[in-house]
């Protein structure tokens, strides 16, 4: 697993969201009402930049002409074909068990975390404020809301990284 | 030479091998007064005294090749409207079963309602006594007009419980689609008795029968007929048919369906990004057309290459699609022998000739 610094705490407010370019990869790192989710900006339908889609919520319907809305901030529609993911752990919305796009890790750890790796802070770091950090690889850091933050390390989700195509 | 002096082509069966049920055998009301002793005398004196002979149905005009296969016209009324000449190059010829006959009369070109609903009782009259009750191996569709979808629904409760009554008959071509919710007291009557609901070839709800308006020739107003099937069937899973009437079955008649394995792929693909405007679809389309729908197997619109037939059962993704009809007395196969789609598996056979319509229709 590897870490990369994405950016300060305060430039990825609620509802905001960063592409960022990690070893050759683009990466989506979304901040889900003070939760960090990442997702490689491609679609697995087509490969299309899928985390510059719009942030939107899940739209259900229980029955026939009843629309229900909910979950503000937390679904990302594909810009090309408008296949929508949750945002939260990379699933489709229309068939969550096959069509996943592929997520990774992101915590917020506080500046100066012991573990920081100083061969990778290319990004400038304010010291007394918390950073963004994306992890590329297997581990799981343990889930708390960044509010939570404290002197160990905060993480969100992590889904399993199988990718389906159809 | 005169059209007489030809020789007809004797009409006949096949020996398949097994019983057959076939779920499309046209019937047809040989004259307006066939129904007088179904119609009140009130109707009775209208239409003798008025303009009003009964409704016109122009789907399959005298004359027209698809109309009549040579030779099943009796030798008084027209083609499809004799129980001897049924019973004889139908459901003796072919060793059937069970039989459903489907007798469009169309009611639903009536811009009346009181008077689609008059002469739909009268046929569902006439088709239980004259037909249901003098063969055991018959059954039949209840015809509605679906102008008033309340009024069909309350004709669907007057017969729907006779065991003959097997499905509810809508013509293909309608004011609007039919999963408008406009529609649901048909469907809801339907479910309520545990009968098929099923869209056939023809109508006269008075719409071109294309999007793009009004074509010149009947050979067009034959062949498009399959893309109304196809806005139907889509307009049926979006509006959430099967959503809100979950023991609902509905059958395709003569509607072709070679052209389904690209419909459903094209539907799917375009779901999947769209889906948001009808979430309460739980699943795919194309599954719930496989869960609910079935389809006549003729016309066959085959390609002369056989391996396609092969390819072309295989993308459909489903051996309980089709079910075995004639379509009596049209002019669907040239032969008997063409019937059948050629390929077939032992299993496939025989659920087109017999399982999948018993399993449909809980025969």
């Amino acid at each position: 697993m590897s870490r990369h610094v994405v950016c300060q705490a305060q430039e990825l407010p609620p509802g905001g969201r960063k592409i960022v370019e990690v070893r050759g990869r683009t990466v989506g790192v979304f901040n889900v009402n003070g939760t960090y989710y990442a997702l490689l900006n491609r679609c697995p339908h087509r490969n299309a930049p899928l985390c510059q889609g719009v942030v939107t919520g899940l739209v259900q319907g229980p029955e026939p002409y009843k629309i229900e809305f909910s979950r503000d901030g937390e679904v990302l529609r594909c810009p090309w074909h408008g296949w929508e993911f949750d945002i939260t752990n990379g699933r489709s919305v229309f068939n969550p068990h096959r069509i996943r796009a592929k997520s990774y890790d992101v915590a917020v750890e506080p500046a100066d975390a012991p573990d920081d790796d100083p061969s990778i802070e290319t990004f400038p770091v304010v010291v007394e404020q918390n950073i963004v950090v994306l992890y590329l690889g297997r581990s799981r850091p343990n889930r708390l809301p960044a509010s939570s933050v404290g002197t160990n390390r905060a993480g969100t989700t992590r889904a399993a990284s199988t990718e389906v195509r159809e | 030479m005169t059209l007489e002096s030809i020789a007809a082509p004797e009409v006949r069966g096949l020996n398949l091998g097994q019983p057959v049920i076939d779920v499309d055998i046209n019937c047809t009301v040989p004259s307006i007064e066939a129904l007088y002793p179904y119609l009140t005398e009130h109707w009775r004196e209208y239409i003798t005294t008025s303009a009003f002979k009964g409704a016109i149905d122009t789907s399959y005009p005298r004359g027209a090749p698809t109309t009549a296969l040579s030779g099943t016209t009796p030798e008084k009324g027209p083609a499809g409207s004799s129980l001897e000449l049924v019973q004889k190059q139908v459901l003796d010829a072919w060793n059937v079963e069970y039989g459903i006959l489907n007798c469009y009369y169309a009611v639903d070109g009536l811009h009346n309602p009181d008077t689609a609903a008059t002469m739909a009782s009268a046929v569902n009259d006439w088709l239980r006594a004259e037909w249901l009750e003098r063969d055991s191996r018959l059954r039949a569709s209840i015809l509605v007009g679906p102008r008033v979808p309340e009024m069909a629904a309350k004709e669907i409760d007057r017969v729907g419980d006779h065991p003959g009554f097997v499905q509810v008959l809508l013509p293909v071509m309608s004011e609007g689609p039919y999963g408008h919710r406009r529609y649901w007291p048909i469907m809801e009557a339907a479910e309520r008795h545990d009968l098929v609901v099923s869209l056939q070839f023809g109508g006269a709800p008075g719409n071109p029968p294309t999007g793009a308006g009004w074509p010149s020739y009947y050979l067009e107003d034959y062949v498009t007929m399959s893309q109304i099937f196809q806005t139907q069937l889509l307009n049926l899973v979006v509006e959430g048919v099967f959503d809100q009437f979950p023991k609902l079955r509905i059958a395709f008649v003569e509607s072709g369906w070679t052209w389904l394995p690209s419909y459903l792929w094209r539907i799917d693909k375009d779901w999947k990004g769209l889906r948001r405007e009808v979430p309460w679809n739980k699943q795919v389309p194309s599954e719930y057309v496989k869960e609910r729908m079935k389809f006549s197997l003729q016309p066959l619109d085959a390609s002369p290459d056989p391996r396609h037939m092969t390819m072309l059962l295989d993308q459909l993704g489903s051996d309980d699609l089709l079910m075995f009809s004639t379509d009596y007395p049209h002019w669907q196969f040239d032969t008997p022998e063409q019937a059948l789609p050629v390929g077939l598996s032992e299993t496939q056979r025989r659920k087109i000739l017999s399982e999948n319509a018993r399993a449909f229709y809980r025969f």
